[in-house]
């Protein structure tokens, strides 16, 4: 067996647009994004399409997760109180290094130097893997998607798939590259056919379960009123995980939890459809506290702050801690479809990550690094990821509240030019006669740059940031004389025969465009 | 009734022919519009991009403006949502002297701003504006006059209506253009990735021209076909609506024999009697507003 190595981290990802420059370039990864992107983007429209009251469940689900971020402390006990009935024992965690060190703990305790890992968003939040390793304790990935990223020394594009950028072939080569390492290694010729994968995959694992004496998982809900915690997934691995090693130990952020049994009717519509795009899916484990006979015989509860009470504070980012991770937001997003997830910086990509990472980096409360304020303007604001949220979450109104974060109150890279951009903008939206200067200026400067009325690629130097425009894009120029002149010149078109009146066609004034 | 034009900053500067066209059809159906010199912006750009503080003005000067008018019609989808829905919160967020005037005037302003198709089809009553368009058309609902707004098949219905018109569906229409506002120039690449695709769409649509309710993504999409010489044109729906006669650069389509007799835009005449029964009808506005929720 290899020595336990520490696995690639976020640290280093330039500011968004950067990060984006680089994916953009890498046209093997565009396909793959949209090809699955479409795909899932389909599917779920499919599912959701067929649910006559689907709007009634999101806002179910909406409310029953506001009801629990506005009584959290309640419920946290209610559930520590219901787990502790049920024989698990509950730890209180308020950061990443102290989940990790009671992660640690518990497997030291149990003499263990490895652990089997069901899929979970909060362990890798957190940098587990890395400080297990660092205690010489080895975490393997047993969901497919992560066990492929883990192999490949690669890091996360998405919440569900993380290994969405990578397609098949590219797949078996980490098969046939990385297993052996691992554990068992990749058949000899292995092919890049599913089912070929797939067993790979199955055998590979095999061995880890039967062997692992620590699981350490994820959760996607815990009832408070019942101290039952659940996991969604479709393969079954994590089913392995949670019933056959002796020892279960459940890192669930605080925001995870539900107050009774029956509202576990609402989620489990509203997720399986939204994630992966299917009616149920196909595996639903649940377990209540340690059951003689059946299954692990401890179990352990790690309750994660991590910034998630700061964001609570916040009256506008607070919805994001509704999230229940499907990541149908990442799925119908424009920008997400184009870039991938790494260019986001953190495990959290797409929209729900560029609200959800700068909130759990302090953008509430303080400045923040360039590339965490370079998050919320990685959006159009075109709000398909609010439609799409099946606990409707309005991801705009909280990136447009970030932005003012940052912009209002200082907390990003102050961007001078801009400030002073806006400043002036404003000053010349302040009064109608200093926006006709303004206008002058613009239709003046048509005589410069007019080619047939259309600008084409100007020098960065000369342009500032309309060379951003101009590099891909022709820009129209101003036509000599705006709306306001004309409707005073013509009271509106009724004093001459002007084209607004004459009946000759009126286009867009883009004519060579 | 009494109805203002905003024509809103960028159309002002940019594409003032898009203003002349919403006089037009206005006053084809009867109705005079008023242009209250008093307006400048809505502010959107700043509040999209966090300047709040700035942007609070703007909006304060637009509900001062509108205030008087019983309707404000804006030939912009994003600028009308960015009224409905931004400027109530920067009033909440307005503190100090006139803030609860500003308040009390948004409250009453903002849910009276209707982009134009939301204007001819709930508050006129109307989908024949009596034009005449021998082309091919496509149309994109931009994000937020479909997201934010809500406006539905209004437009479209306001196409089907328009004599000579072909409306060629375009393939994956919902999926946003990449403009963005400011995101045009701070992810200046990745908005052009985005746009580039929706430029296909637009191109496999075989459309001659590419309609929509917001010139600022007609811009965008536009710059890049441009880009790309693809000779599509990009026409705002007002621009369409207002069109009596083939566009001079393009082949009628097909044939541009006319069914129905066009009124004359200068002396439009009485009425197409369902104009002008839901013109008289209305003093109510029945909108009912229809956000993406
Ligand atoms: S924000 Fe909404 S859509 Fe996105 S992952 Fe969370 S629950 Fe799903």
């Amino acid at each position: 067996m290899t020595a336990v190595r520490p696995e690639p981290t976020f640290l280093g990802i330039p500011p968004f647009p950067e990060a984006a420059h680089t994916a953009l370039a890498d046209l093997h990864l565009r396909a793959n994004l949209r090809k699955a992107t479409h795909t899932i983007r389909e599917r779920r429209a499919a599912v959701v399409g067929e649910m006559p009251d689907w709007e009634k469940l999101r806002r179910a689900g909406a409310a029953i997760k506001d009801d629990v971020l506005a009584h959290l402390p309640r419920y946290l006990e209610q559930l520590e109180a219901s787990v502790t009935a049920a024989g698990g024992t509950v730890h209180w965690a308020r950061d990443a290094a102290e989940a990790n060190a009671i992660v640690v703990g518990i497997a030291r305790e149990h003499g263990t130097d490895e652990v089997v890992k069901i899929k979970s968003m909060a362990t890798q939040e957190i940098g587990l893997n890395n400080a297990l390793a660092a205690a010489g304790i080895r975490a393997w990935e047993t969901d497919l998607a992560e066990l492929i990223v883990q192999l490949g020394h690669d890091l996360p594009s998405h919440i569900l798939v993380p290994a969405v950028h990578k397609n098949r072939a590219e797949i078996r080569d980490i098969f046939a590259a990385g297993m052996g390492d691992a554990g068992r290694p990749a058949p000899d010729g292995l092919t890049d056919r599913p089912a070929d994968l797939a067993e790979a995959a199955r055998q590979h694992l095999r061995e880890k379960f039967l062997r692992a004496k620590v699981a350490v998982s994820g959760g996607n809900f815990a009832v408070a009123e019942t101290g039952t915690v659940c996991v969604v997934e479709s393969e079954g691995n994590g089913r392995m995980c949670l019933t056959l090693p002796d020892v279960l130990i459940t890192v669930l952020g605080i925001e995870k939890l539900l107050p009774t049994w029956q509202d576990m009717e609402v989620f489990l519509q509203l997720l399986p459809r939204s994630s992966t795009g299917e009616r149920m899916n196909p595996y639903t484990s649940m377990w209540t506290g340690v059951t003689e006979g059946d299954g692990p015989r401890s179990f352990h509860l790690v309750l994660l702050d991590n910034g998630r009470t700061d964001v609570l504070a916040d009256p506008v980012g607070r919805q994001a801690l509704r999230c229940i991770r499907c990541s149908a937001c990442l799925n119908v997003c424009p920008v997400y479809e184009r870039t991938g997830g790494q260019a986001y910086g953190s495990v959290y990509p797409g929209p729900i990550g560029a609200v959800l990472t700068p909130q759990l980096r302090g953008i509430n409360q303080h400045d923040v690094d360039p590339q965490t304020a370079s998050l919320p303007y990685a959006s159009t604001l075109c709000g398909a990821c609010r439609e799409a949220c099946p606990v409707d979450i309005d991801i705009p109104a909280i990136l447009t509240r970030q932005r003012a974060q940052l912009a209002d109150l200082g907390r990003g890279p102050v961007h001078r030019g801009e400030q002073a951009a806006m400043k002036a903008a404003a000053g010349a939206f302040a009064e109608p006669w200093r926006l006709g200067l303004a206008q002058h200026a613009a239709s003046f400067s048509r005589h410069f740059i007019g080619r047939k009325g259309k600008i084409g690629k100007v020098p960065r130097l000369l342009a500032g940031p309309l060379a951003g425009w101009t590099a891909s894009r022709d820009a129209p120029a101003a036509p000599p004389e705006s709306f306001r002149s004309w409707f005073k010149r013509t009271d509106g078109g009724l004093t001459e025969g002007d084209p607004a009146t004459a009946g000759s066609p009126a286009d867009g004034g883009l004519e060579e465009l | 009734m009494r109805i203002a034009l905003f024509i809103t900053c960028f159309n002002d500067t940019m594409f003032p022919d898009t203003g002349k066209s919403v006089v037009r059809v206005l006053r084809r159906l009867g109705h005079e519009v008023e242009f209250p010199y008093g307006q400048t912006c809505c502010g959107q750009m700043h509040f999209n991009t966090g300047h709040r503080r700035e942007a609070r003005p703007i909006a304060r000067g637009f509900a001062e403006t509108f205030a008087p008018y019983d309707a404000v019609v804006t030939p912009s989808g994003s600028c009308a949502a960015m009224v409905r829905e931004g400027h109530p919160v920067l009033a909440e967020g307005a503190r100090g002297k006139g803030a609860d005037r500003f308040r009390a005037q948004v409250a009453e302003v903002a849910p009276r701003v209707y982009e134009f198709s939301e204007f001819l089809v709930d508050v006129l009553g109307v989908t024949d504006v009596g034009a005449y368009f021998p082309h091919s058309v496509t149309y994109h609902p931009t994000c937020h006059s479909a997201r934010v707004l809500g406006v539905g098949d209004r437009p479209v219905r306001l196409l089907r209506a328009v004599r000579g018109l072909q409306l060629a569906p375009l393939p994956r229409a919902a999926e946003c253009c990449g403009f963005g506002g400011t995101f045009a120039l701070k992810n200046a690449e990745t908005s052009t990735e985005i746009g580039r695709d929706k430029a296909a769409a637009v191109l496999e649509s075989g459309a001659q021209v590419l309609c929509a309710g917001d010139n600022s993504c007609l811009m965008h999409i536009g710059g890049l076909l441009s880009r790309q010489h693809a000779g599509v044109k990009i026409m705002h729906l007002a621009d369409i609506l207002a069109a009596t006669g083939p566009h001079p650069d393009l082949p009628a389509f097909p044939s541009g024999d006319l069914a129905y007799p066009v009124p004359d835009p200068v002396h439009p005449g009485p009425l197409p009697p369902d104009a002008a029964a839901a013109a008289a009808a209305r003093h109510e506005f029945p909108f009912e507003k229809g956000a993406a929720r």
